[in-house]
């Protein structure tokens, strides 16, 4: 039964090989890399062993700028997108009619290619000289002077980019609420009814307690998604981020990577471990909250 | 205690309590629809009447097929389809087989180290992807990979979240299936195709649906380590179409371009709506 | 607190949805319970009664028909209005709170001028939960709790505010059997010391016979009779309230009147003062004597000790069942002569009902 003993391994080679490749190799790499002082990609030679690369990264204008950016979508978006999902949840549990054809219609943007709706956004907000687009209209409607949210002041664009984002993590929190809140069993809400409880006082008391370890769950997932934020800016913005000033962390570590700034994956790597620092120490807070406060 | 004036509250307060939960379920449809609408609109409309437009209209008299035409054969869109198809199909199907052994080994078969093994797997699904692209990206280019769908898809067809997922999953099924196989003189891998699979059909549809949306809309990796248009996927295509196609302002053709690209998923979503909601609800609180 | 229904009626859409019909759940229910008493709702699974319970309670509003608490119509009251106390089935405690915060649960709902001191409301909790004998738990969670802990808890929190109508719904289904003798008992002591109008619903014919002063016993969601329960087991008004109450099932036969007399079979049972008719003739295993010259003769086919009393077994050709199955005093002797056993019947164990409507006749 000698074989026995390998065959375990031998179902398991194919993932062993892959994430060994692809996964635990690139992961000591970057390390290396990241203190590897001017590697160069060509020679594959590098000047120096040290933090000159953190240190650099550091004090890169763009990098501080791509911090800050990251850091405003995180905590605009998700407790936002939370709230919002958490509302919509609750509307759409309290009905019947068209329940099920809203709960399709909010999944539709999971499924859709973020650039390419990404660009429907633009025009909607783009001013071109042709016109101010849709929004602008309706800006104008309210007698404001248009705004260009594409190409003019930091908060225009911040505030899309925001709304863009909430709008494509919508469908999945509005997915998982509304499944947890189906899972409160009516019993509960019953028993409340019949002792006369109002209706701010059983969300509060019942269900937001019993969905808690739910919206946790959401909120530590947003957070390390909102960090990740990439592809949403690409979309409205075009690949050129810190041109437009609206450069995120992993965007950053693209464009050091290659990009316009072109081919420095030491600096690339720094920068990533960073990223990664940050969304370690934020995950671990928050699952500490989340402990003490997940009721059961 | 006057009743009937209790009754009467009671009715009217779930009369707009209900008014005021359609109106703001109808406000959000709205919001959901419209850039879906707006897309559609637009990419009916001839070119000359959408910049004629100072104030976009919310309709057209006169729709055209033009922009579709355009979409095809002034950029290569169809290429981009047919590398995204292919992509989406190569990657799949191996992530779905290199998932389905591990997950056998880990759920079914005894072996020294396998629970080291299986933690270091678990471990490894806290490694974000940003922090392992850098050293992806050296390996594929030093292998003379890039554009190549081989580069495209080696690097994407692990996921330690969905061993994890499917493992749950055939752990469920009772050991006294597996001994009455064995006495039958079933082989290991008939067990995993003829029962196991079958019996784990909805997490594996559920795995199955999770990745072709992700492959669909993947967009950093192939930006990385394609430059060719000739291995563009859809979403470089989009992004390669607004910077450089259509002579810049085209936004009808463009718009085409988008709803193109929009509807399979949107169709394939449509038609299996609730085993995909049901399928990325499992995927999602499971992990 | 009297509680009266009047025509009460629900009817829910059906769920097959190619069937235009509705389903009735509750079929023009008139009847009133008397204040402070404890009445047992009792029927097979499905015939109404938890609808019936949550119109009491207000938590489902009748297609038609009127609830009243004493004299007052509370037909479309709100459920916080009607003071109803409601232990569910499956308890329907709060998980995340402790048995101290789900007993106060209720009175902290009270706003205005009903409004409690914490220290009033944490005087009444412990009340309560010394009532139920759960006070030495008040700051565990239900999942720390027993089955019939739990049990009690849920009563508890029903009876904190003082209801004017406690209702239970299948209070006793998830406890074991142990348990349930004795949180039954439980349940009458709670309610003779607070003296609230109780109404449980059961399909525990024994559950609801052993503890009610009144059961009213339903079908498909027809009401079929009410009574002091030992009053309804002894005059059932028609075959399904006969078959329905006593372990074991009372033995139906195949009878016919002729001439004044109810035959089974050959066998001339008893004098009776009806019409020449076909009927059912239903006999409680009770009403079993064994006697050499007995007028039923059976086949015997197993006698089963059991302590205290003696289980026959017997067939008859005419019995709308498998076999006959009569109760008699373990010291009898039985001597069965070529197999067959003979019985005299006692005429107040035997019951009659029509064939056509299988309404109980008079004899």
């Amino acid at each position: 039964m000698n074989y026995n003993k390998y065959k375990g391994w031998l179902y398991l080679l194919p993932a062993i090989l892959f994430l060994g490749l692809f996964m635990v190799y690139p992961l000591v790499d970057v390390v290396v890399y990241s203190f590897e002082e001017g590697y160069n990609f060509a020679s594959q030679s590098f000047s120096g062993t040290g933090l000159y690369n953190f240190s650099y990264v550091l004090h890169d204008p763009y990098f501080m700028q791509a911090v800050k950016n990251t850091f405003i979508i995180v905590i605009i978006t998700v407790p936002l997108s939370t709230g919002i999902a958490l509302l919509i949840s609750l509307g759409l549990n309290s009905i019947k009619p068209l329940k099920d054809f809203l709960q399709t219609v909010y999944f539709l943007p999971y499924v859709t290619n973020t650039l390419a709706v990404g660009l429907v956004f633009m025009i909607l907000f783009k001013k071109t000289a042709y016109s101010d687009g849709l929004i602008n209209a309706l800006i104008n409607m309210f007698g404001h002077d248009s705004i260009d949210f594409i190409e003019g002041p930091y908060w225009a664009k911040m505030f899309v980019i925001c709304f863009y984002t909430i709008w494509i993590v919508m469908p999945f929190k509005i997915l998982i609420l509304t499944s947890a809140l189906a899972g409160v069993r009516q019993d509960y809400y019953n028993a409340a009814k019949v002792d006369g409880t109002s209706k701010f006082r059983t969300f509060y008391k019942i269900t937001l307690p019993m969905i808690s370890p739910m919206i946790f769950y959401l909120v530590i997932t947003g957070f390390i998604g909102a960090f990740k934020a990439y592809s949403d800016e690409v979309a409205i913005f075009g690949t050129n981020l810190n041109a437009a000033g609206m450069n995120t962390i992993v965007g950053y570590v693209y464009d050091m990577l290659y990009g316009n700034s072109g081919g420095y994956p030491s600096y690339a790597s720094a920068a990533s471990l960073i990223l990664f620092a940050i969304v370690f120490t934020i995950t671990v807070i928050n699952l500490m909250v989340s402990k003490k406060n997940v009721q059961y | 205690m006057d009743y009937d004036k209790i009754e009467k509250q009671a009715r009217v307060r779930a009369k707009v309590k209900s008014t005021v939960t359609y109106v703001f379920l109808i406000i959000w449809a709205v919001i959901v629809l419209f850039p879906f609408y707006w897309m559609i609109l637009t990419s009916i409309k001839s070119y000359s009447s959408y910049n004629s437009e100072y104030v976009p209209k919310f309709y057209t008299l006169a729709p055209t097929i033009k922009n579709y035409v355009d979409a095809f054969i002034s950029v290569n869109l169809s290429r981009y389809f047919l590398n995204t198809i292919i992509f989406t199909v190569l990657t799949t199907a191996v992530m779905l087989i290199v998932t389905i052994l591990a997950a056998f080994a880990f759920a079914r078969l005894d072996f020294k180290g396998k629970n080291i093994t299986f933690a270091i797997f678990l471990s490894l699904m806290m490694i974000p992807n940003e922090l392992v692209v850098i050293t992806n990206y050296v390996t594929i280019t030093n292998w003379d990979m890039r554009n190549t769908f081989a580069g495209l898809i080696l690097p994407s067809v692990t996921s330690v979240f969905y061993i994890y997922l499917l493992k749950e999953n055939f752990e469920q099924i009772p050991d006294s299936l597996y001994k009455a196989a064995k006495v039958d003189g079933t082989s290991d891998l008939k067990y995993l195709f003829k029962v196991m699979l079958p019996i784990c059909k909805p997490t594996v549809i559920t795995i199955l649906i999770l990745k072709v949306i992700e492959c669909w809309n993947s967009y950093v990796w192939p930006r990385l380590v394609t430059d060719n248009p000739d291995y563009f996927l859809v979403s470089n295509g989009i992004q390669e179409i607004r910077e450089n196609g259509f002579g810049r302002e085209n936004i009808p053709a463009m718009m085409a371009a988008v709803v193109v690209i929009s509807v399979p998923l949107i169709i394939i979503f449509l038609i299996f709506h609730k085993k995909i909601m049901a399928g990325v609800s499992r995927g999602g609180t499971k992990g | 607190m009297k509680v009266t229904l009047e025509h009460l009626t629900k009817r829910f859409p059906n769920r097959n949805k190619k069937i235009k019909e509705d389903v009735i759940a509750v079929n023009d229910f008139t009847f009133e319970i008397p204040d402070g008493k404890l009445i047992g709702l009792l029927g097979p699974s499905g015939c109404g009664k938890s609808t019936t319970l949550n119109m009491i309670s207000g938590l489902e509003k009748p297609t038609s028909g009127k609830v009243f608490f004493g004299d007052d119509d509370v037909t479309g009251l709100p459920p916080e209005n009607r003071g109803v106390g409601l232990v569910f089935q499956n308890y329907a405690l709060y998980p995340h709170l402790t048995v101290r915060q789900n007993i106060l649960f209720p009175l902290q709902n009270l706003k205005g001028k009903d409004k409690l001191s914490k220290e009033v409301m944490e005087e009444k909790a412990l009340e309560a939960a010394k009532l139920v004998q759960i006070d030495a738990y008040m700051d565990r969670k239900p999942g720390e709790l027993s089955g019939g802990q739990q049990q009690r808890v849920a009563i508890a929190r029903a009876l904190v505010k003082m209801p004017r109508v406690l209702l239970l719904d299948e209070p006793l289904s998830n406890l074991d059997a142990r348990l349930r003798l004795q949180t039954r008992e439980e349940i009458r002591r709670i309610q003779i010391e607070t003296g609230i109008t109780t109404i449980f619903v059961t399909h525990d014919q024994e559950e609801a016979m052993s503890i009610s002063d009144m059961i009213v016993v339903m079908k498909d969601g027809i009401f079929q009779q009410m009574g002091k329960p030992q009053d309804v087991y002894d005059k059932p008004v028609n075959l399904f309230v006969a078959k329905f109450l006593g372990t074991p099932a009372i033995n139906v036969f195949n009878g016919e009147i002729k001439d004044g007399k109810l035959y089974i079979g050959d066998d001339a049972i008893l004098d009776v003062n009806l019409e020449n008719q076909q009927v059912w003739a239903a006999i409680r295993p009770e009403g079993f004597v064994v006697s050499d010259n007995g007028a039923l003769k059976c086949t015997l086919k197993q006698v089963e000790v059991m302590g205290r009393d003696t289980s026959v077994i017997s067939l008859n050709d005419n019995l709308d069942g498998i076999s006959v199955r009569s109760i008699i005093p373990s010291d009898t002797t039985i001597n069965p002569v070529n197999g067959i056993v003979s019985f005299n019947i006692k005429p107040y164990k035997i019951h009659l009902f029509s064939k056509e409507t299988e309404e109980r006749l008079e004899f």
